[in-house]
């Protein structure tokens, strides 16, 4: 009697497969369930020259602080409550992004479409008249074949978003890549999956196959193991952006990084010796330890 | 509690104006970006257009209206953010939102300030304006109309004007409808001589001319100065549902403070 596979894999399991010069998807939405235990892990690799695909967040900010993207393809990239992410921001005022494309978000969200659906483009009306195209003169509109009164529309020709690789953090999945979110919204992790060539999941908990849909509706199981090639657990493995309902932000731990991240090199260089020069299980020893350090300032203040 | 026409503050004029400019917008996904605008979207879902949908801005549609940043109560619909992309190209949607730079021909700036290559201010990224602007109704709130905000011409385009969308072919001309501009001191419209800024109206207390001298780029007037309507004070109803409903903790003044002269 067999079964599916075992996809069960280590953070530094994942980095070990990848290469420099990669294009890499990450998921999640600006501050909200990224897979940051494998962001970190990406930090302190060797890796370089990647190019980044993210609705960007603390991950786009921490990897191109540590130069490791030449190229970054983004239609935001923002903390929400920390609106401008202070790293990406240095990164783009000092010109240490090689190349970046920035795109409108549906034209992001489309791109990622086109590659998932094996297409080399998909035609779109978003982008039209912006500076988007101006910015990216090789993104070509495309004349459509089809008059529907209105004269045979231009439209944009949004290419696909084809990544080597997808790194994405759900709150369940079991060993074979069954992933379920739990949280209030799927951002576009099964399209970063189906656009790679592989994809990594990082979860707050492996649990067995039946276990995904305990108590839970089956519409939440987002990811199929066929579109999945690794399955890491990382408790906590999103922190410091939301994993709702595991856990919300940490706010006071944003802040922190931003008023680092938008610091002097000093500033930054503590916060990187502080959580960031270890590995995953350091990392969340120095948040706990953060996190004890603010509540006795709360309670002192009390 | 005294009248509360005694006491209207700049917060609940803009608030009224911003209702005003989705009164007429029918069954439509109202997307307000920024405090104001959920301020005065929920205004209008109280009062002037009861059928207006809106969200929590995270990913559900509520059956309710509920004060600024208060939790859902009723929910009637499921909006996570792919779905967004959906309806914008439905077209059921009027987006307000904020403007690091506008300029005369209706531009909007959210992505970056000076030279894209090596900006010297990077700001969110163009996010969804380029494609909210040749899809869907959109207005823009400014919450200080300066003349760092009101340029002859924005360093980049993310939200396209009328004239880009023109330019652009009847793709992106279709749909293009730059509805309002709401500022701290005037509301506007993109329907000057070749789909220029006009202005609408001014904020009591503000003359044609502050807004002229706050704005780094030509606004058109129509006829005189004198001949510009003031912006409409909010109704007692109105102020009712800002002040006890909507916004009882005051929020909206950390936005739109109220000036000296009109505190009594």
């Amino acid at each position: 009697m067999k079964g599916p596979r075992d996809k069960r894999m280590t953070i530094d399991e994942v980095v070990a497969t990848l290469e420099d010069g990669m294009t890499i998807g990450i998921g999640g939405w600006g501050p909200r369930r990224k897979p940051m235990a494998l962001v970190r892990a990406l930090y302190r690799s060797d890796l370089k020259d990647l190019t980044l695909v993210s609705w960007g967040g603390a991950d786009v900010g921490l990897l191109t602080r540590a130069g490791k993207v030449r190229k970054l393809v983004y239609a935001f990239v923002s903390l929400d409550s920390v609106p401008l992410e202070p790293n990406f921001q240095r990164a783009r005022q000092n010109g240490t992004i090689p190349e970046v494309v920035e795109l409108d978000e549906g034209m992001f969200n489309t791109g990622l479409q086109a590659a998932a659906q094996r297409l080399p483009f998909l035609p779109l009306r978003a982008g039209l008249g912006s500076d988007v195209l101006v910015h990216n003169p090789w993104i070509r509109t495309v004349t459509s074949p089809y008059d529907e009164g209105h004269g045979l529309e231009e439209l944009v020709a949004v290419p696909a978003l084809r990544l080597d690789v997808a790194l994405v953090h759900m709150n369940r999945a079991d060993a074979h890549g069954n992933a379920t979110y739990l949280g209030p919204d799927p951002y576009f992790d099964d399209l970063f999956c189906m656009a790679a060539d592989r994809a990594y999941v990082s979860c707050e908990q492996v649990v067995d196959t039946a276990g995904l849909t305990y108590e839970t509706p089956v519409q939440r199981l987002l990811l199929n193991r066929m579109m999945v090639s690794g399955v890491v657990e990382t408790p906590h493995g999103a922190h410091f952006t939301t994993c709702t309902p595991d856990y919300e932000r940490d706010e006071a731990f944003q802040r922190a990084y931003a008023a680092a991240a938008g610091g002097s090199d000093e500033d930054w260089q503590a916060f990187h010796d502080r959580f960031l020069a270890g590995d995953e299980a350091a990392y969340q020893a120095a948040v706990e330890a953060f996190r004890a350090e603010k509540q006795a300032e709360k309670e002192a203040r009390a | 509690m005294s009248t509360p026409t005694d006491t209207v503050t700049r917060a609940d004029v803009c608030a009224a104006a911003i209702a005003d400019a989705f009164k007429d917008d029918g069954e439509i996904f109202a997307s307000p970006m920024g405090m104001l605008p959920m301020l005065g979207v929920r205004l209008a879902r109280l009062t002037s257009n009861p059928d207006l949908v809106i969200s929590d801005g995270e990913s559900l549609f509520l059956a309710g209206t509920p004060p600024l940043f208060a939790r859902a109560d009723k929910v009637e619909g499921w909006i996570p953010f792919r779905r967004v992309f959906d309806v914008v190209a439905y077209g059921k949607r009027h987006v307000m939102m904020g403007a690091t730079q506008i300029d005369r021909l209706g531009n909007q700036n959210i992505s970056a300030i000076g030279d894209f290559d090596r900006p010297t201010r990077q700001l969110l990224g163009s996010r969804g304006a380029p494609g909210n602007t040749v899809n869907n109704r959109t207005s823009y709130w400014v919450h200080k109309h300066s003349p760092r905000v009101f340029v002859e011409a924005v360093d980049v385009v993310s939200g396209v004007g009328p004239t880009r969308a023109a330019e652009a072919g009847p793709a992106a001309a279709r749909f293009n409808d730059i509805h309002r501009i709401v500022s701290d001191l005037a509301v506007l419209d993109v329907n000057g001589p070749g789909r220029t800024l006009r202005l609408l109206s001014v904020h009591p207390g503000v003359s044609v001319d502050q807004v002229l001298e706050a704005s780094g780029c030509a606004i058109h007037v129509e006829g005189s100065h004198d001949d510009v309507p003031e912006t409409r004070t909010p109704t007692t109803e109105e102020l009712l549902v800002i002040r006890e409903v909507l916004d009882p903790r005051g929020l909206r003044f950390k936005e739109v403070p109220v000036p000296k002269e009109d505190t009594k």
